[in-house]
């Protein structure tokens, strides 16, 4: 027992020494973990935002066609939960259509990648499209209508209009609830150890089965994800106040709240998105 | 304000109209719902000529200019700037809305001025004069900011060139958005009620502007109550009411005998 250890004083059970070694002296096999866990919500939130602006844009367009397509996309992912769509994903889709379609060992461009990964970043990017669509819905009807007038009546396309003109201004109220989002991203990919994608969690899982300490290692791994969301805030805090200064106004108040009232569940924040 | 040359030197002069005739309308309708707010509105305009269109609001005369660079859709009639046939295309005589690019690239000709100013917050005053010629006329860079500048300096703004629109007055904002819109090099300006959201001491401040640009030779259409302005530079006012044209002369005519009850009603009470 590892003297001055406050748990240790607390509980005679908790072993300090694992403990440290495991946040202190991590195992390759974590750094590993933290590695693909970084990289499944970046890539899993860069396919969410792209597919969210593509969505929120059919939804608002004027083909009936476009906007059932966005409503049916919604409906479904954010209707059932994210844990069945992975699975669904991973092991359901090459079942049904009888293709190994997630083989466990293939490269993406230069990376290598279990198919695990793979299914499990897409079923996280999918998932997370249908949430960035109605916030990027909600920042484009924040844009006073004048500003795509102007553009139009200057023979911009609607492409332009959208590029240069609705969606920069659009940001200032998207990217609040996409630091949210990306907070929530982060922690998410701990689901993706149900398809055997190692990343933290579950390294943490197997050091916990291993020693039959289920207490160390999993607090541990808790720090691990403090530790990003906490570094994700500090960016985000410098991404708002960037946004605010550039267009000559204080973007103090909303930064407060996007970081003071992270949210705990995401039908909370949905319906606080508004429709 | 000009400080010696002209506004439209800065755009290489008055834009080479292709037509005599530079805007016509005929028998334009339009409804919000059930509601119809143009019931059969025609009028000509010329090449060089400045009209100003009257009436009280909801009689359609804001309608009607953003009919005309296809801000609105219209439900009947034709509206032809330059010749062509705006935003709708002649299929079997009716009328069917056109493609996105073309009626875009129709309004690359038909400048507009908006009450509420809409300049672009996130871009500087020069920035939001570029915009277009770059994106959309593919103006070399260079050559955008220098005419941007050009532009800035006719309508007294040099100095502000890269300050952000909430750091401009009212006054100001709405002078480089005329800029803004002359950049494109229209051979028609639009504006919509352009003083209404001002402060009384600078609406001269954006006249002077727009009654430099008129004698310099801009054809334009003017939805706007200056009487004052339309006594200086108006070839013709013409008054609106319940979505109709109702009557139309030089400011003259409106200032010592109009002819229709309402007008008379309604100039009491502008002037």
């Amino acid at each position: 027992m590892h003297p001055g250890s406050l748990l240790a004083i607390i509980s005679p059970h908790f072993d300090t020494e694992l403990f440290l070694k495991f946040v202190f002296s991590p195992s390759e096999a974590l750094l590993g973990g933290l590695a693909i866990t970084i990289y499944a919500a970046v890539t899993a939130q860069l396919i969410g935002i792209v597919l969210g602006v593509l969505s929120a844009l059919a939804g608002m367009a004027r083909h009936p066609i476009l906007r059932s397509i966005s409503g049916v996309y919604i409906w479904f992912f954010r209707g059932t939960p994210v844990l069945v769509q992975i699975v669904l994903l991973y092991y359901g889709t090459p079942y049904l259509l009888g293709v190994d379609l997630f083989p466990l060992d293939m490269r993406v461009g230069s990376l290598d990648l279990s198919g695990a990964v793979l299914a499990g970043i897409l079923a996280l990017g999918v998932n997370e499209g249908a949430y960035m669509s109605e916030i990027v819905r909600a920042g484009i009807l924040s844009v006073d209508p004048g500003q795509s007038e102007a553009a139009k009546s200057l023979g911009m396309t609607y492409r332009l209009t959208m590029s240069r003109i609705v969606l920069p201004q659009a940001l200032r109220v998207i990217i609040p609830p996409l630091g949210n989002e990306f907070n929530n991203m982060l922690k998410t990919t701990s689901l993706l150890s149900i398809i055997a994608v190692e990343e933290l969690f579950r390294n943490a899982s197997s050091v916990a089965a291993a020693t039959f300490k289920p207490f160390e290692p999993l607090l541990g791994v808790s720090l691990y994800y403090l530790l990003l969301t906490t570094i994700w805030s500090t960016i985000q805090g410098r991404i708002e106040r960037r946004l605010g200064v550039s267009s000559g106004r204080s973007d103090e108040r909303m930064s407060w709240r996007a970081r003071m009232l992270g949210r705990r569940t995401r039908s909370a924040d949905s319906v606080g998105m508004g429709h | 304000m000009s400080g010696g040359s002209s506004l439209l030197d800065a755009i290489g002069g008055v834009p080479r109209p292709t037509t005599d005739t530079v805007v016509e309308a005929t028998n334009v309708e339009k409804s919000f719902g059930k509601l119809q707010v143009l019931k059969g509105v025609c009028l000509t305009v010329k090449r060089r000529e400045v009209v100003v269109m009257i009436g009280a609001s909801g009689s359609g005369k804001t309608t009607f200019i953003r009919c005309v660079n296809h801000l609105e859709r219209i439900h009947a009639g034709r509206i032809f700037v330059n010749g062509h046939l705006i935003g709708y295309r002649e299929e079997n005589g009716k009328l069917v809305e056109d493609k996105e690019q073309n009626i875009a690239r129709q309004r690359q000709e038909i400048g507009m001025v908006f009450q509420r100013f809409n300049l672009f917050p996130h871009m500087t005053a020069l920035g939001n004069i570029v915009e277009a010629p770059i994106r959309v006329r593919r103006v070399a860079q260079a050559e955008a900011i220098e005419t941007g500048r050009a532009l800035l300096a006719r309508v007294g703004l040099a100095h502000k060139a890269d300050v952000y629109p909430s750091q401009l007055s009212g006054g100001q904002q709405q002078r480089v958005a005329i800029a803004r819109a002359l950049a494109m090099k229209p051979a028609l300006m639009l504006f919509d009620e352009p003083t209404s959201a001002l402060d009384p001491e600078m609406i001269g401040e954006v006249l002077d502007v727009m009654k430099e640009l008129a004698l310099e030779g801009m054809t334009m259409i003017v939805v706007s109550h200056e009487m004052g302005f339309a006594r200086e530079v108006a070839d013709r006012v013409v008054m609106m009411d319940d979505g109709r044209i109702i009557e139309e002369g030089t400011p003259d005519h409106f200032f010592t005998n109009p002819q229709e009850e309402r007008t008379k009603a309604f100039l009491s009470k502008i002037l």
